[in-house]
């Protein structure tokens, strides 16, 4: 773990745009160090645009992301790269990589020229291994595994690179709801070990339970960001969502719950 | 360095150096190809219409000997074997760079057309310039640059990972084999007759000034291609997590292709457009080692090994000799088959 104190990200009036489009409108966001952000919204709202923007995978147009007071853009990519790590929705395993290769290439941006693997990588991709669950894993082929073993071998490789911030672009994607709560459950893990962590989800409720922060977006715009028993409001889903709904207490947690109202039916269904 | 390390429950875990389980066979594999490399060069020393005894060949290497004995081992089958050695290695490197950053086990500078763009910039340099070989090595870079540029343009809707680079430079390919031809007729007989022995890619009469030339030439690309290997290892990743680990995969891309246009160009100043070795070489050796990447050192050592192979056939084992390019062909081709169907039928 990094021993230096959590790194503050913040987003200043920061716009973002595929080709002529512009997807993220002059946001301002601060990301508290330390905090398990969670950012929800509706499909192309900005959400996985604004976490490829904090990891410098796209340029703003106008305004920055700032982290420890210096902008990102003029940060060397392998310094970047030491203090952020993304999994992104588009990683890629090589064909017939073993866990054990695929997680230290995380060690990527320690490692150079003249410094060859050291015990130093070693232990930081042990760990990874068994903060994952995955040390029995580490001589099977990543092909070979199931998409809930994949999603951890994924984290732990961005373990390995040992950077105070996690960024993770809808991570529970594909993953059945057992191996969902199973992941969130090792994010919470990592964020109570000290990391800044920002997910983009989809799922309110697993937001509402596992974030400290939750930031809702709609049309490229921030509406609520705060704490979820103060974002996760009925008022808030329907606002960013459009969604007709109830918000009551998680019986599991005592925090808020998002139950969706059925729609009227607008056409009549026929056998 | 290899450390043990404990886990919670105190058992002590394997040392996980991420390369350990693979290496061993990667050096296994590296050591059979090059005592196959050594038999190939000595069956190119001794075969031959003047016979030379084996036990002779050491003795003339040393410099000893008759004078006609040392210009057929030393001059003639010598500087033919450093030739395909140095050409196939060449080749092997930069298919693997072009297969590793396209991610495409077809975008081969050999099916882009790379080395048919090199070789009609050779043409060109012969027919215009200068028939010396630094002017060759010059003109055959201008030109595999300029059909990298063109494919590039060519095929940019869909970058370098669609099936349409393949395509395009497969009409590429066709349309300068064609020029080349064409160039070939508007030269004088002489030059032609110089000039068409490279045409399918051909080792016969290489000397030792051009050869050495390009070797020495393309040293710094190799060097170049093995500083680039971690940061190649990062794009197979996919382009967003390569950035996010600090590889910045645009300019690795730019620079491997680059470098690959490079060692294309120099080995076909010594050899002609030769076919199928940098296509055939990285899969071939990918596939004997069982690593996830394209291993760069032992795709070098497999295209000198299918190449001076393919010499070899090409020189003594048809009625009359070809030119090395139709057997690389075949035996890069057949090779290759033979893997792949091994490889199905392994997973079935």
């Amino acid at each position: 773990m990094p021993d230096r104190p959590p790194a503050s990200l913040t987003v200043e009036q920061a716009s973002f745009a595929y080709a002529d489009t512009r997807i993220v409108d002059q946001l301002s966001l601060q990301i508290e160090p330390g905090s398990f952000t969670v950012v929800i919204g509706p499909n192309a709202c900005g959400k996985s645009t604004l976490l490829r923007g904090l990891a410098r995978l796209l340029a703003p147009e106008e305004g920055q992301v700032v982290l420890d007071g210096r902008s990102i853009a003029g940060i060397p990519a392998k310094t970047l790269a030491r203090r952020m790590g993304l999994l992104p929705q588009t990683a890629v395993a090589p064909e017939g990589i073993t866990v054990r290769d695929l997680v230290s290439r995380g060690r990527y941006p320690h490692r150079g020229m003249l410094r060859p693997w050291s015990p130093t990588d070693e232990s930081a991709v042990v760990e990874a291994l068994a903060a994952t669950g995955t040390t029995e894993l580490a001589d099977r082929p990543v092909d070979a595994l199931s998409g809930g073993q994949r999603q951890r071998v994924w984290i732990a490789m961005v373990l390995a690179q040992q950077t105070e911030v996690l960024l993770l672009d809808e991570p529970t994607t594909y993953l059945d709801v057992a191996h969902q709560v199973e992941l969130l459950e090792l994010l919470a893990a990592l964020h109570e070990q000290g990391r800044t962590i920002v997910a983009v989800l989809h799922d309110l409720n697993q937001a509402a339970r596992y974030a400290t922060t939750v930031v809702a977006m709609r049309d490229g715009r921030v509406i609520a960001e705060g704490p979820p028993a103060e974002v996760v409001t009925s008022e808030n889903v329907s606002a960013v969502f459009g969604l007709a709904n109830t918000v009551i207490p998680d019986p599991v947690t005592g925090g808020p719950l998002v139950v969706p109202l059925r729609a009227p039916h607008t056409t009549e269904v026929r056998p | 360095m290899v450390a043990t390390t404990m886990d919670r429950s105190g058992r002590v875990m394997r040392p996980v150096r991420p390369t350990a389980a693979g290496r061993r066979r990667v050096l296994a594999v590296g050591a059979a190809a090059s005592v196959v490399l050594v038999a190939l060069t000595t069956l190119g020393l001794i075969l031959g219409d003047f016979p030379v005894p084996l036990e002779r060949i050491p003795t003339i290497l040393a410099g000893g000997g008759e004078g006609i004995e040392h210009t057929v081992v030393v001059d003639w089958r010598l500087t033919r074997v450093i030739a395909a050695v140095g050409v196939g290695a060449l080749l092997g490197i930069a298919g693997a760079l072009f297969q590793t950053v396209t991610r495409n086990p077809l975008a081969s500078p050999d099916i882009l057309g790379l080395s048919s763009g090199a070789f009609s910039g050779m043409l060109l340099t012969l027919v215009l310039v200068s028939a010396s070989w630094q002017a060759l090595v010059a003109g055959s870079l201008v030109g595999g640059l300029l059909t990298a540029i063109a494919i590039q343009v060519l095929a940019s809707r869909e970058g370098l990972q669609g099936f349409r680079i393949i395509v395009v430079g497969i009409g590429v390919s066709a349309m300068l084999a064609s020029m080349n031809t064409w160039l070939l007729l508007q030269v004088e007989l002489e030059t032609a007759m110089f000039a068409s022995a490279w045409g399918a890619g051909s080792l016969n009469g290489v000397a030792a000034g051009p050869v050495a030339g390009a070797l020495v030439a393309a040293l710094p690309i190799v060097v170049g291609a093995f500083c680039l290997v971690p940061r190649m290892r990062q794009l197979e990743l996919g382009d967003d997590l390569a950035s996010a680990t600090g590889a910045r995969p645009h300019v690795v891309r730019a620079v491997a292709l680059l470098l690959g246009v490079g060692l294309v160009s120099a080995a076909t100043t010594v050899a002609g457009p030769v076919a199928f070795v940098a296509l055939a070489a990285p899969q071939i050796a990918r596939r004997l080692a069982r690593t996830p990447s394209l291993p760069l050192g032992l795709s070098a050592l497999l295209g000198a090994v299918v190449l001076l192979a393919s010499d070899l056939v090409a020189q003594h084992a048809l009625p009359m000799p070809l030119p090395v390019g139709v057997v690389t062909v075949s035996v890069g081709g057949l090779y290759l088959l033979s893997v792949i169907v091994l490889e199905l039928r392994r997973r079935a």
